[in-house]
């Protein structure tokens, strides 16, 4: 357990105290004790970065589950750290926010940053782990804590649906991922993603590489919201908007990013690889920008941009990893894609956070967030408005922010995959630049609307539930430090090249690189007129126009059925389960004990015969065995009579005497077998069983009157046959085929040696086995406690009324 | 011996699995009494019968009949005693609450309160 | 339970309940060498009180024995539990148990086992849920 250890699962240990500042400190917002942690966590990662800087990693071991390769091994390298920076710098500013967002009388804070803290803890799990079973775990508890606060206002339906609809989604990808962490297993040997990436050119041919690429690509594109995955973002939003500002567009959905970037040295060569990271990542990127515009809710907006904006950054990282063949570092051109895919994912994470907090303040100052309602906003709430002006701007591609920088980048990546010459790209090459400068004037367009139709335009105070003014300080100062580093990132954008960009590419690309080497991460404003100048002059021209005559053409989206979305066939593949599974439960779950017993019998009949015959194990040996005498005739004769006595007797109290005498019959086959422990305590249990047969019978008032239906059933009998025939059958064949010698010499040898004692059986009950015993004991105490309340509970509810 | 323990056992097994499939709780329980005696006996019928001496050093004996088995069984019959003791009570409880015994009968029935 | 009147099996167990419990501590403390242990013993023991209550009443028998089993269950599985995580703190497996051989005086050489600890556990756990299974019902009128 190290530092660094400590400072992954931080957020969980702190969580455990935030009821109890919920409780104690009430008058004091429980928000302000989980600040300090983030900004703690960030100022720790800031200060590896020389250390990452300087091209070394902090790897940290936990022995966890050694005999199975399950580790938990802590590294931070250039990729981990830069995520670690954002959930830890931009988990501190929303914890800040949510302090003025979430009322501390109203809500219930204590759930709340219980379940923030999970995430945060989780989520460091995720990126720090180089241990792929130790990331599952982490990275399932991300859609759990998600789930959680979806569904924080659990008493909206909406909540609930979102909520169980990211849930369904993301945890389907996530055990797709599990299997394909499985795969990689059987291929390499190991769990650990540093071994794995080592041995990444000897798994390229096995038969199991495109299976396990395709299931880790599953989990990936689910929590990264890609086509046709993406539907659980937008149903999402119904979570509090810090949440949606922090997991749904700046940490969350991009662990789908963050496990594509991290497995590109292992799977990065494939040309499915390719196609599928790039061609899913396009689609969704121009998919989300075209139907962004169709929505009305603010959050709506923004979680379609956030979709395309993912996709944008997946279909880098997927141009990007063909870079891997190109092996000359200094004229390889295509690497850039991945500075973009770093640069953007940065850039994404400050704009959208302040457009996420300038959303939240719209909807908690004027009470609504669709856009039809809203309008003229400027006068009142002059900061909100150039924090969402600067955001879209940056969002829309426009100079000087860094939006722009990395826009540009994007364009230069794209245009670049019509040079390359691998994948058939000579002729579909083109269809990537094309696709993406159309996405780009579809997200100029709704960045427009987004600020437009919100802050300018007629003012409609009749529609707003309250008087629109401007927040309060707290709930500004987090969007503003985000704008600011927007514009700062803008103006200087090499700031990052340096210390984050490069290492993180470094972690991306690592066969690129001889030892030693580091890539030259350089972004500049000004390259001269080169065709991506000119797609950006493109995109805002159209853009204008199209914005202009935005009533004009906003009716073709009706002409999409509204039965064929995506979110429709979602909810009808849900419905059909649903009615399937309890249409197929109710023809076997009749809820007679009689059927189950059958159904369970027939299978061991069925399972054991099939079993004896396939492995041809029925074996008579009549040889040795030991003899019988006059008593143990007696004795086999009694236990046979008395057991099928019993089928044929009405009476009760017959039939419980009767069992009785048999188990008396067992104590007395016990003494005969030479198990003297066995026979004692057989004859004390019998005589307790039967009194309290008797005694629970002694009080039933109805005894005498009861009538038993004795119907004999062929069924029932034939069944019971069949047991006891298979039954005869493997205990004969016990008898017969002895496959190796008995473990019992161990006991006899040692009962005196280690255990000194002489009584064997004893001294395996509490000594060799003695969990056995500890869990019996645990048993028979749940039992009597079982009887106890059944009993008692009821005599009290009797007294109460 | 041992093949005459199978078929002791087998018949133990019929038995149990028939009063098993009726309708009377009561005889379930029988049932399921029957079926504790059967399967310890055949775990013991497995392990050898009679192989020399009970298995305490006290007797220096040369050969010990298998202290395993007679472990596992003591382990069972203390188990089987009180899942009996429980079903029993569930079975008188549910007489009280509903009036009958039959497990058909009960099928789907709401508490009365 | 009914009240009964039966001067012989009242004289009686007055006699032999002193034997039988002595002897299902003798029993239980054998166990490690000859037949018996803490199963036996406990349900010898539990055997003893049904005997009891069989001869007088429910509520003459918890007027001579003050007992609530339902403790006496808890007791025995501190007791098991303790003995077997009490060999954490000596940095060996749970459940290691360990002996040693004592001389006395006039007993001779005894051997004392921490496993005696554990069947006292075990045997306090029967005594403990037969008694409370038996008194349940028999208090539910």
């Amino acid at each position: 357990m190290s530092y660094l250890h400590l400072a992954i699962i931080s957020p969980l240990l702190f969580s455990v105290f935030i009821p109890i500042f919920y409780k104690k400190f009430i008058r004091i917002h429980t928000g302000w004790f989980v600040l300090p942690l983030p900004i703690l966590l960030f100022i720790y990662f800031l200060s590896t970065i020389p250390k990452i800087t300087n091209r070394q990693t902090v790897t940290e071991t936990f022995n966890w589950i050694p005999s199975l390769g399950v580790n938990f091994t802590a590294k931070v390298d250039g990729l981990g750290l830069l995520f670690a920076l954002l959930i830890t710098g931009i988990g501190a500013l929303v914890v800040f926010y949510s302090i003025y967002y979430l009322a501390k009388e109203k809500e219930r804070l204590n759930t709340f940053y219980v379940y923030l803290l999970l995430f945060m803890g989780a989520m460091l799990g995720v990126v720090l782990s180089d241990n792929l079973i130790v990331m599952y775990a982490f990275w399932e508890l991300t859609s759990f804590s998600s789930f959680l606060l979806i569904g924080y206002w659990h008493e909206r339906e909406k909540s609930r649906y979102g909520a169980q609809k990211s849930m369904l989604i993301t945890v389907f990808g996530g055990l797709a991922m599990l299997g394909g962490i499985i795969l990689l297993y059987i291929m390499t040997g190991t769990f650990s993603i540093t071994e794995i990436v080592a041995q990444s050119g000897d798994i390229f041919h096995h038969s199991l590489f495109l299976p396990a690429l395709i299931c880790v690509l599953l989990g990936a594109f689910t929590k990264s919201a890609q086509f046709p995955f993406y539907i659980w973002l937008p149903d999402a939003m119904e979570a509090p908007t810090p949440v949606s500002a922090y997991l749904h567009s700046a940490t969350m959905v991009k662990a789908g990013i963050y496990l594509v970037a991290r497995l590109t040295p292992v799977f990065g060569a494939s040309s499915v690889w390719f196609w599928l990271v790039a061609g899913v990542g396009i689609i969704t990127l121009i998919w989300g920008s075209v139907f962004a515009i169709r929505q009305t809710d603010l959050k709506g907006i923004l979680a379609f941009s956030t979709v395309s904006q993912l996709g944008l950054i997946m279909s880098l990282l997927g141009v990007g990893s063909a870079a891997l063949h190109y092996e000359a570092l200094s004229e390889n051109i295509f690497t850039v894609a991945i500075t973009a895919a770093i640069f953007h994912l940065i850039n994404h994470a400050t704009f959208k956070g302040s457009l996420f907090m300038a959303a939240g303040i719209v909807d908690h100052e004027t009470g609504t967030r669709d856009i039809r309602k809203l309008g003229g906003l400027m006068p009142f709430m002059p900061i909100t408005f150039t924090i969402s002006i600067i955001g879209a701007f940056s969002m829309a591609g426009l100079p000087p922010f860094n939006g722009f920088l990395s826009k540009e980048m994007f364009f230069t990546a794209m245009v670049r995959v019509t040079q390359m010459d691998i994948f058939n790209l000579e002729t579909l090459g083109i269809l990537f630049p094309v696709i993406a400068w159309v996405a780009s004037v579809f997200t100029f367009i709704y960045s427009m609307i987004l600020v437009f139709k919100t802050f300018t335009g007629k003012y409609q105070p009749e529609k707003l539930d309250k008087k629109p003014h401007e927040a309060p300080l707290g709930m500004l100062i987090p969007p503003v430090i985000l704008i600011s580093l927007v514009v700062i990132f803008g103006f200087f954008p090499n700031l990052l090249s340096e210390s984050l960009i490069s290492p993180a590419m470094a972690a991306i690309l690592p066969s690129l690189l001889n030892a030693g080497g580091e890539f030259v991460v350089h972004i500049s404003f000004w390259h001269g007129f080169t065709i991506e100048l000119f797609m950006t002059l493109g995109v805002i021209l159209l853009g204008i126009t199209l914005y202009k005559t935005l009533p004009k053409w906003k009716r073709m989206y009706d002409l999409v059925p509204e039965k064929l979305s995506l979110f429709r066939f979602y909810d009808r593949l849900l419905e059909w389960s649903q009615s399937g599974s309890y249409k197929v439960t109710n023809k076997y779950m009749t809820g007679s004990i009689h059927s189950y017993l059958v159904y369970i019998l027939a299978f061991f009949i069925f399972s054991l015969t099939v079993t004896l015959f396939w492995k041809d194990a029925f074996k008579l040996d009549t040889g040795n065995v030991s003899s019988i005498g006059i008593y143990e005739w007696v004795l086999a004769i009694f236990v046979v009579v008395g057991s099928i006595s019993i089928l044929f007797i009405k009476s009760r109290m017959t039939s419980i005497i009767l069992l009785g005498a048999v188990g008396y019959t067992v104590s007395l086959f016990y003494v005969l077998f030479r198990a003297p422990d066995l026979a004692l305590t057989q004859l004390v249990i019998e005589t307790i069983s039967v009194a309290l047969f008797l005694v629970c019978f002694y009080h039933l008032p109805k005894l005498q009157r009861y009538e038993t239906r004795m119907r004999f059933k062929l069924t029932n009998a034939l069944i019971s046959v069949g047991v006891g025939a298979v039954v005869t059958a493997i205990a004969l064949s016990a008898h017969g085929n002895k496959l190796f010698e008995a473990i019992s010499k161990y006991y006899v040898e040692n009962t005196y040696e280690k255990a000194a004692g002489q009584n064997m059986v004893n001294v395996i009950l509490v000594d060799f086995r003695g969990f056995d015993t500890l869990f019996e004991i645990t048993v028979l105490a749940i039992a009597s406690l079982g009887i106890y309340g059944m009993i008692k509970l009821r005599l009290n509810r009797r007294k109460e009324s | 011996m041992e093949i005459l323990m199978a078929f002791v056992i087998g018949i133990l097994f019929m038995s149990a699995t028939y009063l098993m499939l009726s309708k009377s709780l009561l005889r379930i329980i029988i049932g399921t009494g029957l079926l504790s005696h059967g399967a310890h006996l055949l775990i013991l019928t497995m392990g050898g019968l009679k192989r020399g001496s009970a298995p305490l050093l006290g007797e220096h004996a040369e050969h010990y009949t298998d202290p395993l088995p007679q472990a596992l069984i003591l382990t069972a019959i203390v188990i089987s005693f009180g899942v009996t003791a429980f079903f029993l009570v569930l079975a008188y409880r549910s007489y009280q609450e509903l009036g009958t015994d039959n497990v058909e009968d009960m099928k789907g029935t709401e508490p009365n309160d | 339970m009914k009240k009964t009147n039966n001067i012989i099996l009242e004289s009686a167990i007055t006699l032999l309940l002193f034997f039988i419990v002595l002897f299902s501590v003798y029993i239980f403390t054998a166990g490690h060498y000859y037949p018996g242990g803490g199963f036996i013993g406990g349900l010898m023991t539990a055997g003893a009180i049904v005997l009891l209550l069989i001869t007088y009443d429910i509520k003459t028998v918890q007027q001579i024995l003050p007992v609530n089993y339902r403790i006496i269950t808890a007791i025995g599985l501190l007791f098991a539990i303790g003995t077997s995580a009490g060999a954490l703190f000596f940095d060996v497996p749970f459940l290691t148990h360990v002996f040693t051989h004592v001389d006395l005086p006039v007993l001779g050489d005894i051997s004392l086992h921490t496993a005696t600890l554990f069947d006292l556990g075990v045997y306090f756990v029967v005594v403990g849920v037969t008694m409370t299974i038996i008194l349940t019902i028999g208090e539910d009128e």
